[in-house]
Formats: C-alpha cells, sequence, structure tokens
C-alpha cells in the first residue's frame, strides 16, 4: 500500500525454494524516527514473496501500537492503522515483550492489534528459531 | 545465535535489552561504541561479566583500539578482528543486529 | 558462504558502513561471497556521487564503488527510502542501482546470513 510497484523486482520465494523465517524487529518508537514506517514498509514487501513472517515489538517499539496516534499537530502521516491491514498481507504473527510493556505502563489493551505477549525468554527462543533477522 | 550490539551501554539501554533476551548459549559480539562495555570499570562491566558465564562475549578489536580502550578490555571477552567477526556470523546460523 | 548486507546510516555520521566495508573486505578476504549490499533508510546517502569529503578522509562511497567492481557486487539502493531522500538515477555513483525492497527480502532468501548494520 505504501511502497511502489517496482518492475522486475518480482518475488523470489516459493515454489520451488524453501521458506525462510523471517523476522522484523522493531524497537524504536514511532515519529521521533522514521525507522518504525520504513520497517512497516519493508513487512509489507516480505508478503509478497510467501515467506514465514513474523513482527516483534520490544523497547520503545511497543509504542508502535499504541491506540489514539493523533499525528494531525506535527504534520505527519500517521501510519498506526497499518498495523491493522498486516492481517490483510497475511502477516499474522504479532508478538510483543511483556517486560517491554511492563516498563512502558502500557497492557494490551492499549494497542491497536491483537497480539501474542510473550516473556523475554521466550522472545529469544523464538529468535533462535529464525532464518533471517531484521531489526530497524 | 550471534547478537550484535553496537551501542555503548551509557548512552542507549540496547545492551540490556540483547541481555534481557538472548537465550544461555548464544554469543554476544560488541562492536563500534558497544566495545566500551567490555571494559574494566564501566559501569556494565559487572553485567557483562555475568552476561560472559552464560554467553560468550566477543568485541571487535579494531574498535577497542580506535578508542584507545584496548588495554582496558576485560578479561572474559575474546577480542576478535574483522575476520574473526565474519568467522563468528558464518559460525551461526541465526545473526541478529540489535539497533 | 553467501552474505547479504543491509547498511541503514548514512556515510560519516555514524559508522555502521565503515564496519559493513571492513566486514565486506574481510568477508571476501576469506572466500566467502557477498551477494548484495542494500541500502536502505539513510543509508541511501551512500550512493550520491556528489559526496566529496576532505582530501585526508576516506571516500566512502567511492570505497563502495570500488569494492563493487573488482568482486561484482550487487549495490542496491532502496528506490522508496531513496525518492524521499532525494537520491535519483542521475546522482548515483558507479556501481550503484536503485530497486525496490523486494531485493532486500530477495537477499534474505538467497544469501546465507543476512547482516545488518545501522544505527
Amino acid at each position: 500500500m505504501m511502497t511502489d510497484e517496482i518492475p522486475g523486482d518480482e518475488p523470489a520465494g516459493p515454489p520451488g525454494g524453501k521458506v525462510k523465517k523471517f523476522m522484523f524487529v522493531n524497537r524504536k518508537a514511532p515519529y521521533g524516527t522514521i525507522y518504525a514506517l520504513e520497517g512497516l514498509e519493508v513487512v509489507l514487501i516480505s508478503a509478497a514473496f510467501s515467506q514465514d513472517v513474523s513482527m516483534v515489538f520490544l523497547d520503545d517499539g511497543v509504542y508502535e501500537l499504541v491506540k489514539g496516534q493523533q499525528t494531525k499537530g506535527i504534520e505527519i502521516k500517521n501510519f498506526s492503522p497499518t498495523y491493522r491491514a498486516l492481517d490483510g498481507y497475511d502477516v499474522e504473527k504479532l508478538y510483543v515483550e511483556r517486560e517491554s510493556l511492563d516498563a512502558r505502563g502500557l497492557t494490551e489493551a492499549n494497542l491497536i492489534v491483537p497480539v501474542q505477549v510473550l516473556s523475554a525468554m521466550e522472545m529469544g527462543e523464538l529468535m533462535q528459531q529464525q532464518d533471517v533477522i531484521i531489526g530497524f | 545465535m550471534l547478537h550484535i550490539v553496537n551501542k555503548s551501554p551509557q548512552e542507549r539501554s540496547t545492551l540490556e535489552s540483547c541481555l534481557r533476551v538472548a537465550r544461555p548459549g548464544s554469543a554476544l559480539l560488541l562492536i563500534e561504541d558497544a566495545v566500551y562495555a567490555a571494559t574494566r570499570g564501566n559501569a556494565a562491566a559487572e553485567k557483562v561479566r555475568e552476561a560472559a558465564q552464560a554467553l560468550k562475549v566477543y568485541a571487535l578489536a579494531p574498535d577497542l583500539e580506535a578508542r584507545g580502550m584496548k588495554d582496558a578490555a576485560m578479561s572474559e571477552v575474546t577480542l576478535v578482528d574483522y575476520g574473526g567477526f565474519v568467522d563468528l556470523v558464518a559460525g551461526h546460523a541465526v545473526v541478529q543486529s540489535w539497533l | 558462504m553467501k552474505f547479504g548486507l543491509m547498511v541503514s546510516t548514512g556515510p560519516y555520521t555514524h559508522q555502521a558502513s565503515d564496519t559493513a566495508f571492513q566486514f565486506a573486505k574481510a568477508a571476501l578476504a576469506r572466500g566467502h561471497e557477498i551477494q548484495r549490499v542494500f541500502f536502505y533508510h539513510d543509508g541511501v546517502n551512500n550512493a550520491t556521487k556528489l559526496t566529496e569529503p576532505p582530501q585526508d578522509d576516506r571516500h566512502i562511497v567511492n570505497r563502495w564503488s570500488k569494492l563493487a567492481a573488482e568482486h561484482k557486487i550487487d549495490l542496491v539502493v532502496c528506490i522508496a527510502a531513496a525518492l524521499r531522500r532525494g537520491i535519483k538515477d542521475e546522482v548515483l555513483a558507479n556501481g550503484f542501482r536503485i530497486s525496490g525492497l523486494g531485493q532486500l527480502v530477495d537477499s534474505g532468501i538467497k544469501a546465507d546470513r543476512l547482516v545488518v548494520f545501522g544505527d
């Protein structure tokens, strides 16, 4: 939705090839830097490659998912509704670290999308099972 | 799994987050400003020493040297050059840069 | 082994582009292949030929161009990130090409390891 279609940029994913586990790690808050937005753009593109994609929100990355973002005053596009659209791109594995929520006074109820909350230990285990980890 | 950290522990909490999540048996490579975490007497030294019991901890020697801190490297940390960095990446199936 | 690299910071401000370059050089010296270097976020600024560092400093852009020419490395600049930051075909240094984000995912699929260098 936000990224242009590029000719000659066809997905190299299956059939034939092995499906790899891609994990996108979001550790930065939105708006202060562009990482959250451009990270999301990679995730949306990756959906076209038929890989096993998961998105992880750690540390300030959990702020990306907070409900009620109103960006009119800063004149930067509010991209938080895009997280709700991920489902339509078959990106369904969203993981949030419990310790990161706790440290920010947040709970699942504050988040814009349904997520799976994992402990730091569970998050570490999940990371070890990946093939490719890209952090923003 | 190999975890790569590049931030000074006194400027950002990246190292702390990495140590919270990294599972025992993993490797940790400190590069760029994160090499300060591998020096004796820094505020994170105790944390790194503790982590070194469960993780294999490495630091990039050229980054320590550049910063005048090579002689201050803790004995618990193994120094590697860029070739050693490549070997660590090649030797671990999963690699994460903690940005 | 095939390595894919991603560089997500501009040159000079942050060390990441230097570290990525040193990593690439060391990997090649060990007989590995650099399958692609993908420049994303402010990393797209590594690709402009308008870069003119002082004489006594390293030339980060030319260094990438030279390495790419010597070892046939695919240097890809993300189009969406590039256009946002004023990086277009007409300012690209030798060896760089502009393409889509799919090239990053493709690198993750094709390379044995994808290593990210950034801030």
